[in-house]
C-alpha cells in the first residue's frame, strides 16, 4: 500500500503521518508540494501543520501549490484522500470538501485530548471501528471551527457525511465536549463519493498508549484494509 | 600585520563623530574605552564603536559574570560539548546525543510580550539546530507580577500566546515549564525558554569558521532595523523622522520562515557543504561572524553591501547590529556555494555570499569595497574586561529573613478554608489555561505532557527517553540566595527522579538585577557558588546557559531567579512514572521528613502577603539519596506514582496526585492520609520543606518500598491510602483535619488560574 | 445623538517585519505576479456607534485605537467616517 504524504512548506505533521502509515504496514513517501505528478499511489494524505504559516487563511496558499492539481484529479477519479487538521483546511480551500474551518470560538489555540464518536463505520477510513465507538484523540489547532451555510450543513447531516463528532467520554454530544465551536460538534466529514475525508483531530498522534492513546490506529488500518480489498 | 601598517578606515560622511558622550551612550566606561583604544592603536570609526559596544556589552561579553561562572563544574564523561558553543551537548546512549540550552528574552517581553516571547523561542530553537540537532521539545519558565493587575494579565496572556504561536507553528511540542506570580516581578516579567534537540553523536557540528578562503554566507530572512534602539544612534533614514526614531524597533518573529530555516540548516549540515553555522542572535552579524572567527583563530572579511536587506538606506552600523530574526551565518567550503544555494532555494529561502574567512585574525567590514571597520578578532571576542564586583547582602533582606514567623504557625482560620485558598492561588492552581495553548503532542514523541513533574520525550528506535524540567523558587532565592539556589537544584533533580530519569546535566538562566549594586552582586555570587556545590553533589555539570542582568525598574530589581534547566535520561520507557495516583486502595508513602519551616511559602504569601523567614534547609546528600531511592523503586517496578513536594506544601502535593490530569476521561481519585508529626499543623500541611516525595504503590509492595527507602537511608512511612474515583480528600493532622469532597477540590484547583484569565474583564493593557 | 460608522484601518508599522505580507508576496510571485514588489497585511475594523457629532465619534474611535484596537508598538491606525447603510458590509 503506497501512500503519498504531501509536504508543503510549513507542514509539521508530515513525519507523524509517515510513521503512522509505516506502523500499520503501509509504505509512505514524502511528496514535496512542487512535484506536479502523482503516480502509483494508492492513497494521498495531507498532513497537519502551518503550511505557509497559516498566513492569509489556513490552507489558502497551500491549495494553489503545483501538486494540488494532481491531488484534486486523484480525488475526482475516486482515489482515497485523507486530510488531517491543516490538511482538512486545505481540502476545504481546494473545494474537495464543503464548508470552512475558521478561528476557534475561544479565539485561542486548543491543544488537548478530545473524545470522538465514530458516526459512520462504513467508510474507507473507519471500517475497522465499531459503529458508535468513542475514541480518545489529541487536537492541536487555532482554526478548527467547522462552519458552512445552512444548505450545506443540512445536506451533510442528511446524507450522513459526518464521520466523527466531538462527544464526552460516554459518547454524548455536549457543548462542553466541543473544543472549538464547530457547528453540530463536527470533527470530520467525508465527500459525497466517500473517498475524501477531512478531520481536525490527529489520529496519527493516537497510535501508541505510551503517548496517551492508540485509538487512532483504526483510521490507518481501515484504509490499508480497504485498499487491499479493492486491489483484489 | 603590524598595527602601524594598518590603514585607518576613513569616517563615513553621514556618521556622527565619536565623542566621549557617544561612547558613554554606547555603554562603554572610560576605562573600557581606553582598553579599546589600546587594542586598536587608533581612534574608532562610528561603525567600530557600534561593534565594540555590542561585543563588550553585558549580554555578549558576560563582563560581570564570567569570573564567577568559572566556578561551575562543566565536565563529565557524558558531556560532549560544554559551555562556549551555541548549546551544550550530552551523550545519552545508543549513539544519540542531546543538545540543550535555556535563554532569556526578558526585556523585549516587557515591551511587546507576544513578539518578545515568540522571538525568545525562535532564538533558542536556532541555538539548538545550529549544533546539528533537531529540536524535539521546548519548555518555558515564566515570572509575572500579581494577576490582579490588568497590565500583568496583558503581559501574561501575550507571552503565553507568543510562546504558543511560535512553537506550534514551527512544530515543536511544549513538554513543560513553570510560571510564578509574585509582586517581586511586577515591573519586569521573566521569560526563559529551554529547548532540547536530538542528534546522532557523530553529527555534531561546531560554529567555528575553519578553513581559510572559505565563504561566508548569510541565509534566511533579510536584515532590517529590528532591535536597534534609540534616537542617538540615528541612521540616515531614522534622522529624517524623529517620531520614528523615538520608537523602539521591536523584533518581530516569523515562525514559518524559522521552520524552513530549521529544515534547510539540518540539510546543510548533513550535506557536508559547510564547515560552520551560527545563529545571528544578539548583535546579529557582528557577534556571529566575529565569534566564529575568534573560535577558529582566523579572521573574517565581509561586505555589508552584499547582505540582503529589507529596508532602504541601511548603514553598516545598522546592518551589523540588526537583530532581525530567522537568519543564520554559514561558512561554506570554498566551491560549495552553489550547493548551499540549492538547498536554501529548495526551502524557498535566500542565501547570499557576504564575505570570506581570512588568515589575518581580523574582523574586517567593508561597505561596497570600502573598509569601515577593521578590528583584531580575538581581543574583540575575548578581550572584554571582566569584573569582580563588591557583594554585600542587603540589610532589608537580612531583616526579612530573620522575621519571627511563630504567629503564622497558628492557623488564621479553618484549615480546610486555608487549604482551598492555597490550592486555588494562581501559583499553585492547575495550569492548563497555559498549556492548552501549546501543542504538546506534535512529532509523536511526548510520553509525559505538561502538568506533571517533568516532561518526557521518548527516543524512537531505542528504549530510552529524555526528561526535562525548569525550576526556581524566586522567593527562596530572594530570602537566601544560597539556600534558594540549592533548593532550585534539589527541586529539579527530584522532578526528574519522580519521572523515572537520572539527573544528568544542567543549563541555567540567571535572572538578576543590576550587578553593579553590591546587594545584587551578592545574590549573584552566592547563587553561582551554591549552584556549583549542588552540581558537584548531584554530578550534573553545567553545559551552558544565559545571564540576564538589569531586570529592574525604578531601581527595584526582580527576585534573584537562577532558573535551573535540568535534563535526565530515562533508561527504559517502562520506567516513566507520573504524579497521579492510579488505583483505589494503593498505599500512599511519604519519603523524607516534614518540618516546621514556613519561610518563603505560598501559604505565607496567600494568607499574610508576606515573603519572609528562612527558606527551608537543603541537605544535598540527603537529596541525592532520595533521588536514588525513588529511581530504585521505579526501576524495581514498585511504584504507581511519584510526585515531589514543592509550592504549597504537602497538602497540595497530595491533592495534585489525587486530582491527576483533570482531562475528561481521567477520573480524579480520593485520598485519605494521617500525618501525626509533632509539628504545627499549618507547617505540616503547607510548609515547603525540601527533600520530600509522595509515592503510591500496591499494598503488597509497601514493604519493598519501605525497605528500598531504608537501604538508601531515606526516611519513609506509609501515611494512608488512595481513595475511590471522585472520592473525598481527607488529611488528618494533630488535632485537626482538612476534609473536602473531591468535586470541591477539583473545582478550586481548575478555577484558580483559569477563573482569573477567562473572566470578561481580563484583557487590557 | 446619531449613529456613525467608523472605518478603522490598522496598519503594520513601517520598518517592522510583516511575516504575513512576506508569505503572500511569495505566493503571488509563484502564481506569476512578478510585478509585485512588496505586500503588507493589516486589518480593517468597522465600528458603528452613537455620538453627538461625527467629530465626537472620531475622538472616541481614536481612544479605542489607543486603548485596544491597535498595538502601539507594532501598529499604526487611520480612522475615517463612512456612510452607514444597513449593517456592516459583508
Amino acid at each position: 500500500m503506497k501512500m503519498a504524504v504531501i509536504t508543503f512548506p510549513g507542514s509539521n505533521c508530515d513525519y507523524d503521518l509517515y510513521k503512522a502509515v509505516q506502523q500499520v504496514g503501509g509504505e509512505a513517501t514524502f511528496v514535496w508540494h512542487r512535484q506536479r505528478r502523482l503516480h502509483g499511489y494508492d492513497a494521498v494524505m495531507l498532513p497537519g501543520g502551518f503550511s505557509y504559516g497559516d498566513y492569509l487563511r489556513a490552507g489558502a496558499i497551500a491549495r494553489l501549490s503545483p501538486v494540488m492539481e494532481s491531488v484534486v484529479a486523484f480525488a475526482r477519479s475516486g482515489g482515497p484522500v485523507l486530510g488531517v487538521c491543516n490538511g482538512f483546511q486545505i481540502l476545504c480551500e481546494a473545494g474537495l470538501l464543503p464548508g470552512a474551518l475558521v478561528r476557534n470560538a475561544s479565539l485561542r489555540f486548543e491543544s488537548r485530548d478530545v473524545h470522538l464518536r465514530v458516526e459512520r463505520q462504513d467508510t474507507l477510513f473507519t471500517s475497522e471501528y465499531d459503529a458508535g465507538a468513542v475514541l480518545r484523540v489529541p487536537i492541536a489547532h487555532g482554526d478548527g471551527n467547522y462552519q458552512a451555510d445552512d444548505d450545506t450543513l443540512e445536506r451533510l447531516e442528511g446524507e450522513g457525511r459526518v464521520v466523527f463528532r466531538y462527544v464526552d467520554p460516554t459518547g454524548t454530544v455536549t457543548p462542553d465536549a466541543n473544543p472549538n465551536g464547530s457547528w453540530g460538534n463536527i470533527a470530520g466529514i467525508v465527500s459525497a463519493d466517500g473517498n475524501v475525508l477531512g478531520m481536525m483531530p490527529h489520529p496519527e498522534r493516537a497510535m501508541e498508549s505510551l503517548l496517551g492513546s492508540a485509538d487512532g490506529v483504526g483510521v490507518f488500518t481501515s484504509l490499508v484494509k480497504s485498499l487491499s480489498t479493492a486491489a483484489v | 600585520m603590524p598595527q602601524d601598517l594598518v590603514t585607518s578606515p576613513l569616517p563615513r560622511p553621514t556618521d556622527p563623530p565619536v565623542t566621549p558622550e557617544l561612547v558613554a551612550d554606547h555603554g562603554l566606561s572610560p576605562e573600557e574605552y581606553e582598553r579599546v583604544l589600546h587594542v586598536m592603536g587608533r581612534e574608532l570609526t562610528f561603525t567600530e564603536l557600534g561593534v565594540f559596544s555590542a561585543m563588550w556589552s553585558e549580554h555578549c561579553g558576560y563582563k560581570n559574570s564570567r569570573r564567577l561562572l568559572r566556578l561551575l563544574p562543566t565536565e563529565a564523561p557524558w558531556v560532549i560539548q560544554g559551555p562556549g558553543e551555541n548549546a551544550g551537548v550530552i551523550d545519552i546512549g545508543d549513539g544519540y546525543a542531546l543538545a540543550f540550552k535555556i535563554e532569556s528574552h526578558n526585556h523585549p517581553s516587557a515591551v511587546e510580550p507576544y513578539q518578545g516571547a515568540a522571538t525568545g523561542v525562535g532564538g533558542i530553537l536556532r541555538d539548538i539546530f545550529t549544533m546539528g540537532a533537531r529540536p524535539i521539545a521546548v519548555l518555558d519558565s515564566l515570572r509575572f507580577g500579581d494577576l490582579d493587575s490588568p497590565r500583568v494579565r496583558y503581559l501574561f496572556s501575550g507571552v503565553v500566546a507568543g510562546v504558543g504561536d511560535y512553537g506550534n507553528c514551527v512544530g515543536i511540542p511544549n513538554i513543560g515549564g513553570e510560571v510564578a506570580f509574585d509582586r517581586g516581578y511586577e515591573g519586569n516579567p521573566l521569560v526563559n525558554a529551554l529547548c532540547i534537540g536530538l542528534m546522532k553523536t557523530e553529527d555534531l557540528i561546531t560554529a567555528s569558521a575553519s578553513g581559510v578562503g572559505n565563504t561566508l554566507m548569510a541565509v534566511g530572512a533579510r536584515t532590517g532595523r529590528d532591535g536597534i534602539h534609540g534616537a542617538t544612534f540615528a541612521s540616515e533614514e531614522l534622522s529624517q523622522d524623529s517620531d520614528e526614531a523615538s520608537r523602539p524597533q521591536v523584533q518581530v518573529g516569523d515562525p514559518f520562515t524559522e521552520k524552513l530555516l530549521l529544515e534547510a540548516s539540518l540539510e546543510l549540515i548533513a550535506s557536508g557543504a559547510i564547515t560552520g553555522i551560527q545563529d545571528m542572535g544578539a548583535a546579529g552579524i557582528t557577534s556571529s561572524a566575529s565569534e566564529m572567527a575568534g573560535r577558529a583563530g582566523n579572521g573574517v572579511e565581509l561586505d555589508v553591501a552584499l547582505v540582503p536587506v529589507r529596508e532602504p538606506g541601511m548603514t553598516p552600523y545598522e546592518i551589523l547590529l540588526s537583530e532581525s530574526q530567522e537568519r543564520m551565518l554559514v561558512v561554506a567550503e570554498k566551491g560549495q556555494e552553489d550547493e548551499v544555494r540549492r538547498i536554501l532555494e529548495k526551502w524557498e529561502l535566500e542565501a547570499a555570499v557576504i564575505g570570506r574567512v581570512t588568515d589575518d585574525g581580523r574582523f574586517r567590514v567593508l561597505e561596497g569595497g570600502v573598509v569601515v571597520a577593521d578590528i583584531p578578532a580575538l581581543p574583540l571576542t575575548q578581550g572584554c574586561p571582566t569584573y569582580e564586583r563588591e557583594g554585600v547582602e542587603s540589610e532589608e533582606v537580612k531583616a526579612l529573613r530573620s522575621a519571627d514567623l511563630s504567629a503564622h504557625a497558628t492557623p488564621s482560620g479553618d484549615l480546610t478554608e486555608l487549604f482551598l485558598r492555597v490550592l486555588g492561588s494562581p501559583n499553585v492552581a492547575n495550569k492548563r489555561w497555559i498549556y492548552h495553548q501549546y501543542d504538546t503532542t506534535v512529532r509523536t514523541g511526548t510520553a509525559v505532557r505538561p502538568g506533571g513533574d517533568a516532561g518526557v520525550v521518548r527516543i524512537r528506535g531505542t528504549r530510552r527517553g529524555v526528561a526535562a524540567t525548569t525550576d526556581c523558587n524566586g522567593r527562596f532565592t530572594y530570602l537566601d540566595p544560597r539556600r534558594g539556589t540549592l533548593a532550585a537544584m534539589a527541586e529539579a533533580a527530584r522532578n526528574l527522579a519522580c519521572a523515572g530519569a537520572l539527573p544528568t546535566a544542567i543549563t541555567n538562566c540567571l535572572n538578576f538585577g543590576n550587578p553593579l549594586k553590591p546587594h545584587i552582586y551578592y545574590q549573584f555570587r552566592e547563587a553561582v557558588r551554591a549552584m556549583a556545590d549542588a552540581c558537584q553533589a548531584f554530578e550534573t555539570p553545567v553545559t551552558g546557559g544565559n545571564v540576564s542582568f538589569y531586570n529592574e525598574t525604578d531601581g527595584k530589581a526582580v527576585y534573584p531567579t537562577p532558573v535551573i534547566g535540568m535534563v535526565g535520561v530515562v533508561e527504559d520507557v517502562d520506567h516513566i512514572t507520573r504524579a497521579a495516583f492510579r488505583n483505589p486502595g494503593d498505599a500512599v508513602v511519604l519519603l523524607g521528613r516534614n518540618s516546621a519551616e514556613l519561610g518563603g511559602s505560598e501559604y505565607l504569601y496567600v494568607t499574610a502577603g508576606l515573603v519572609a523567614g528562612e527558606p527551608p534547609e537543603v541537605d544535598l546528600m540527603a537529596e541525592r539519596r532520595l533521588q536514588q531511592a525513588v529511581l530504585a523503586m521505579i526501576q524495581a517496578g514498585a511504584l504507581h506514582s511519584a510526585h515531589d513536594c514543592s509550592d504549597g506544601g504537602l497538602a497540595v502535593t497530595l491533592a495534585e496526585s489525587a486530582l491527576g490530569s483533570a482531562d475528561p476521561g481521567d477520573a480524579s481519585l480520593g485520598v485519605e492520609v494521617t500525618l501525626d508529626d509533632d509539628l504545627p499543623p499549618v507547617a505540616v500541611l503547607f510548609g515547603e520543606a525540601q527533600g520530600r516525595v509522595v509515592v503510591s504503590c500496591a499494598p503488597e509492595r509497601l514493604d519493598e518500598v519501605l525497605r528500598l527507602a531504608a537501604d538508601h537511608d531515606v526516611p519513609a512511612r506509609s501515611i494512608g491510602a488512595v481513595g475511590a474515583p471522585g472520592g473525598a480528600l481527607r488529611i488528618r493532622v494533630r488535632g485537626a483535619a482538612v476534609e473536602l469532597p473531591g468535586e470541591r477540590v477539583r473545582d478550586t484547583w481548575l478555577q484558580g488560574l483559569s477563573g482569573i484569565m477567562d473572566a470578561p474583564h481580563a484583557a487590557g493593557a | 445623538m446619531s449613529s456613525h460608522r467608523l472605518e478603522i484601518r490598522v496598519k503594520p508599522r513601517p520598518g517592522l517585519l510583516n511575516p504575513e505580507g512576506k508569505a503572500i508576496h511569495h505566493a503571488l510571485a509563484a502564481l506569476g505576479w512578478a510585478a509585485v514588489h512588496d505586500v503588507r497585511v493589516g486589518k480593517v475594523i468597522y465600528v458603528d456607534m452613537d455620538a453627538d457629532t461625527p467629530d465626537a465619534a472620531l475622538v472616541e474611535a481614536e481612544a479605542m485605537c489607543r486603548k485596544i484596537l491597535a498595538n502601539p508598538v507594532t501598529e499604526d491606525f487611520e480612522i475615517s467616517l463612512v456612510a452607514a447603510e444597513g449593517g456592516v458590509p459583508s
